[in-house]
């Protein structure tokens, strides 16, 4: 048995930077991972980190990096929260420029910005096109500078809970097959997003919901489940993602005529409106004969050779080797595509959960920033703005405590045992998890996705039940104790099935149009009857729907145009 | 769609041997390498084990040997390696120990990035704000910031075959990024430098290529480690047989037009090291017995002053 005052499950940007503050404040930590730290999923952003800095020749705000997120969340968003991170967020950068981040300059040798969707002024601040992978990186160099305690390639099975309170997991050493119990007064979830919920999906294949699913199980709420985001640039064929940060930078969206299409449905800001919108409209063009094989085209041309080469050239890279496509010379072809959940772990700014002793942070968590849509680049800062502080709030909880070993080692063991033996020991049923996956995500990717209805949602609803179902008799064929694929494999498709009912559950719950969840049924926003937040909770015999008010402090609904 | 020919070595944990396996699969026709192994794991063998994420050639996880050769196997496509059909032949990556069919232990490799302190040690207290630091210095940073960490250099590195001290291709490219930083205090530049010209640093490096060869990401390692040797002499750290080797070779050739092979070894190792020396008497004496050594007499090439005069040119600018 291993025990820590704090464990911190997750080795992305939210999981590092929690373990970080807390072994800063002089706490026991230690890393959780199923994937070494700089695999994680945050690579993969590539845009950018917002912050209104202000300062010289800037007329940023924090109150206008609010109200830009307040309105982009479609007014989902918490106020309160919303306000932190935009206050926050000039220190977080600085602090992660200080670490190391080779940001871009201006002329002065001062942080450079771009612009990006749904904002008002510029302030999105960037490395090329690899900022993600440039923080991830600065922030895997300051784990090792702590000598943090990394438990690397370890795939977490259940948290424990006693008597209410989170304390601890029991985890599968992935290099062994050793099942250990690891102790802690407090947990930060930090485990990441659904993508492989979806099929196709930006996301990385180690984005399995695996964090939600392990809170949920033992009775932390998913708040807003239901708002999933599409991203309105991802590459035809293998799903990749483009940056936002091209349009950023001044890429056009047209349609098959070479027409710009944005300026009918977001004249003002027109390929920078907001997520949801840009895909909505995307969607809308290709259902109408506008599009060349269910895609549009993202335009670089213009931009020239030398700033795609400096500023853009992963995406050139990307589009070159996926799509065979040089975007110097030609438009490449793209589509809205699954790239993140703005639900989560339901989680109040300090990223308590509604369980005692569990926290969490990152994509996995719902503090409430994005509600019915996330602007581009608020998720870099989320992660670093709450993984800060929950690292710090989870120290300040395991102070307060002093927990006695109650439930035996060897229970919390065998039972994972049994559940694994059972998986080993059944007939193969004909069909393998990745064909269950695959369904999954389809169905997914159908309804649930960027228009939605009432019929459809029910479909995908019927269908993971009956996947669910599916679930229970499948076979683990490899019963070998090292990097069972198998068996992790399977054991993330209960973790995404989980999710994938909660997510439809929650769609299917609000009947009106907000934000990324778009109801033909139901086209219009509904402040009077729907500005809530949905809050789901595992129960037997099925998911049980709450709800719960929106934060309002200063911006109260608007109509929302772009 | 299109019919994949596959052969993948397998190692077995159980019995610690390894034998190859072959799959033959259908995949798009745009499919990379890694798209023919998941299809295989997904559906024909869920044995397999392999690492793999992103798919979009960021996260590193699935470098492997395709061929014989060192390569991300999600930006592989099948089509580049495998124009008519021919079996494609998957590997774990070279200089590792194989954990588990494709998974190689990366232990040892991330050992050594942690060897040369990957961290930035900037001048304190921090300001306010941001340091202040020319664009193109950042831009020249990224570069190296590019690595992903997927072990491709270090797999296909020929030198860590035959030296496992050195510290090879990807950390030391990880090194650069600090050196090259104007962040960076000089005290801490000149530490690293430091430790950096020591046995199994910079100068352990043979130039072979292979490394920029492979590297997915053009991280060039071994130009950066040109880089850090550039700056090394540059800030005076020339106590050391790569630093010594370098200005015998500049100097025989400036001099008389061609390198004096008999001269490179001892002015290498030092000249006033006389225990270096002796170390190499035996292999000295091999090398006489079998005709190898040469010749101790060197002369003067014809036009050799043309030479120094390319030379003093050169050193003027």
């Amino acid at each position: 048995m291993y025990q820590h005052d704090v464990l911190v499950i997750g080795a992305g940007l939210a999981g590092m930077r929690a373990a970080i503050e807390a072994s800063r404040m002089g706490a026991d930590v230690a890393v959780i991972t199923k994937v070494h730290p700089v695999r994680s999923h945050s690579n993969a952003a590539q845009g950018g980190i917002n912050a209104a800095m202000g300062g010289e020749g800037s007329d940023d705000t924090w109150e206008l990096h609010a109200y830009d997120t307040v309105k982009g969340s479609d007014w989902l968003g918490d106020q309160d929260s919303i306000e932190v991170m935009a206050k926050e967020a000039p220190q977080d950068i600085f602090e992660l420029e200080h670490m190391g981040v080779i940001f871009a300059r201006d002329e002065f040798g001062r942080l450079a910005t771009r612009a990006f969707g749904g904002a008002s002024k510029q302030r999105t601040f960037y490395v090329g096109d690899i900022t993600g992978q440039a923080l991830l990186h600065v922030m895997y160099e300051q784990l090792l500078k702590a000598g943090m305690r990394v438990y690397e390639e370890w795939f977490v099975l259940s948290l424990i809970k006693e008597e209410g309170e989170c304390a601890g997991a029991v985890a599968m050493n992935m290099m062994t097959g050793d099942i250990e119990v690891i102790r802690a007064k407090a947990v930060i979830m930090a485990a990441g997003g659904i993508g492989r919920v979806y099929e196709p999906s930006t996301n990385g294949l180690i984005c399995t919901g695996d964090g939600m699913a392990l809170a949920y199980r033992i009775g932390a709420p998913m708040m807003d489940m239901e708002m999933v985001q599409y991203h309105p640039t991802t590459l035809k064929g293998n799903g990749a993602l483009l940056t936002e940060g091209a349009r950023g930078e001044g890429a056009y969206l047209i349609n098959k005529d070479g027409d710009r299409f944005m300026k009918k449905y977001a004249p003002n800001k027109m390929e920078l409106a907001s997520r949801d919108v840009v895909s909505r409209s995307e969607a809308i063009e290709i259902q109408e004969g506008r599009g060349v094989d269910g895609c549009v085209y993202l335009d670089c041309r213009h931009l020239g050779e030398k700033l795609i080469r400096q500023r853009l050239g992963q995406i050139a890279e990307l589009a070159l080797e996926f799509a065979n496509v040089d975007i110097v010379k030609n438009p490449v072809p793209i589509r809205p595509g699954m790239h993140y959940i703005m639900g989560g772990i339901k989680t109040n700014a300090d990223g308590a959960s509604y369980v005692p002793g569990l926290f969490a942070a990152g994509e996995c968590a719902n503090v409430s920033i994005h509600g019915g849509n996330r602007l581009g680049a608020n998720s870099l800062l989320e992660t670093v703005v709450f993984g800060r502080r929950s690292g710090k709030a989870a120290v300040e909880f395991a102070r307060s405590k002093a927990k006695p070993v109650r439930i035996s080692e060897t229970m919390l063991v065998e039972q994972q045992k049994a559940k694994i033996q059972k998986l080993m020991d059944q007939p193969y049923p004909g069909y393998t998890s990745a064909r269950v996956r695959l369904e999954m995500g389809k169905i997914m990717d159908k309804h649930v996705s960027v228009f939605r209805t009432e019929q459809g949602m029910k479909e995908a609803g019927d269908t993971i039940l009956r996947l669910m179902q599916q679930y229970h008799k499948l076979s683990v064929r490899d019963h070998g104790k090292v990097y069972n694929w198998n068996l992790f494999s399977t054991l993330e498709l209960e973790n995404m099935l989980d999710v994938a009912e909660a997510t439809c559950m929650s769609a299917l719950a609000r009947k009106e149009s907000r934000g990324a969840h778009s109801r033909l049924d139901f086209p219009d926003r509904n402040d009077k009857e729907w500005m809530k937040h949905t809050l789901v909770y595992k129960a037997e015999g099925g998911p049980k729907i709450d709800y719960l008010p929106v934060v309002i402090t200063q911006w109260p609904p608007e109509r929302r145009t772009y | 769609m299109k019919t994949v020919n596959l052969k993948v070595k397998r190692f077995d944990p159980a019995t610690r041997k390894s034998k190859f396996q072959d799959y033959q699969v259908e995949v798009d026709d745009s499919a990379a390498v890694l798209d023919a192994i998941i299809e295989v794991r997904e559906y024909q063998d869920e044995t397999l084990a392999v690492r793999c994420s992103c798919r979009s050639a960021i996260c590193g996880s699935c470098a492997m040997r395709v061929n014989g050769h060192a390569k991300l196997a999600c930006m592989t496509k099948v089509s580049s390696v495998s124009p008519n059909g021919e079996t494609i032949v998957v590997e774990p990556l070279g200089n590792a120990e194989p954990v588990k069919d494709l998974v190689a232990d990366m232990g040892p490799f991330w050992a050594k990035v942690k060897q040369v302190q990957p961290w930035l040690k900037p001048s304190l207290p921090a300001p306010d704000r941001e340091y202040i630091a020319p664009q193109e210095a950042m831009q020249d940073l990224v570069g190296a910031v590019n690595c992903i960490m997927c072990g491709a250099c270090v797999s296909d590195c020929t030198v860590l075959e035959v030296d496992k001290n050195f510290i090879g291709p990807a950390a030391l490219a990880k090194a650069y990024r600090f050196v090259g930083d104007p962040r960076e205090t000089q005290t801490a530049r000149d530490e690293r430098l430091s430790q950096l010209s020591k046995y199994g640093g910079i100068w352990d490096c043979t130039h072979c290529y292979e490394c920029v060869q492979v590297c997915p990401k053009d991280v060039a390692p071994m130009e950066r480690i040109l880089d850090i040797r550039r700056a090394a002499v540059a800030a005076g750290f020339r106590d050391n047989n790569g630093t010594r080797h370098s200005d015998s070779f500049a100097r025989s050739v400036k001099h008389t037009g061609s390198l004096d092979e008999f001269r490179l070894l001892p002015e290498s190792l030092g000249l006033d090291d006389i225990a270096a020396q002796l170390k190499f008497v035996p292999t000295a004496l091999r090398a006489i017995a079998k005709g190898k050594v040469p010749s101790p007499l060197h002369h003067k090439r014809p036009g050799a002053e043309h030479v120094t005069r390319i030379f003093d040119e050169m050193e003027k600018e």
